[in-house]
């Protein structure tokens, strides 16, 4: 009678990738470098401006946000630990309506393994997931952001709509 | 818009209140009910859609019925950061592998 009594909790998402490169510059190109890898259509802001920058400061502590072209700033979440270049730990917090919301945390931890002079083994955690499942909003803006990215929601839809 | 029944479920403030309520573990309808200004059928009409939406599930637990919230909707969830960070992390590789790298340089620590 008590089978499905346990709260839901949602695994953390784990990705383990090598690349050709040291350690020190998989760091920075994952930090300082973001903009130049990440998906440009993965933007949040909400004055549609593409995105300029993406801004992570190099502190614990420190902002991690987008600067769209238009000159505004749109939060992401914030460095809850910068240990170049071994590790850095987010937090990615963002809400409803797909926008920043300091009370939603879910960690974003990324470890850099050196093996070799130009070998380095980037492990990365997105974790707390259960955040998202346990308020609408945050459910709400992964349903939304899905949307706007990249069609994968029409899949997701298409699976609880189809008759 | 054409993806209907997840995001539409979710933006009734009050069925949204519904769900919340349900991520604590599993209540039947009248303790749903119970916390909440609406009235039990409007609960079970809520619940009938968000369990459409794949959101909640139900089940008999002796002689009623309660509902929880449905892992297989937040696996779903779960799947899609799963492909969003494979997405972005074959770019971040492609981006390391593919800028010229810095200029050799000796040892520096």
């Amino acid at each position: 009678m008590n089978a499905t009594t346990a709260p839901a909790y949602i695994e953390p998402v784990r990705r383990t990738i090598r690349v050709q490169a040291p350690a020190v510059r998989a760091f920075d190109v994952f930090t300082a470098g973001m903009f130049r890898w990440w998906p440009a259509t993965h933007s949040i802001n909400p004055t549609k401006a593409p995105i300029a920058e993406i801004v992570m400061e190099p502190r614990t502590g420190g902002r991690w946000y987008e600067r769209g072209a238009d000159g505004s700033e749109c939060d992401w979440g914030r460095v809850l630990a910068w240990e170049p270049p071994l590790r850095i730990l987010l937090a990615w917090q963002i809400d409803a309506a797909w926008k920043f919301d300091p009370s939603l945390v879910t960690e974003v931890e990324i470890r850099f393994e050196a093996q070799g002079p130009l070998a380095t083994e980037v492990r990365l955690e997105h974790r707390k997931l259960d955040a998202l499942g346990e308020t609408a909003p945050g459910m709400r803006a992964i349903i939304d952001s899905a949307s706007g990215w990249s069609g994968l929601l029409e899949r997701y839809a298409t699976e609880f709509s189809s008759p | 818009m054409a993806y209907g029944t997840a995001l539409a479920a979710l933006a009734d403030p009050t069925r949204r209140a519904v769900f919340e309520r349900l991520s604590g573990g599993p209540l039947s309808v009248g303790e749903i009910a119970a916390d909440l200004p609406v009235s039990r059928p409007a609960v079970s009409q809520h619940l009938k859609v968000l369990k459409e939406a794949g959101l909640v599930r139900d089940e008999a637990d002796g002689v009623r019925r309660v509902y929880e919230v449905d892992p297989r909707g937040l696996a779903e969830l779960r799947s899609w950061l799963d492909r969003f960070w494979d997405d972005a992390l074959a770019a971040f590789k492609a981006e390391v592998e593919r800028s010229p790298q810095p200029r050799r340089r000796k040892k520096t620590r």
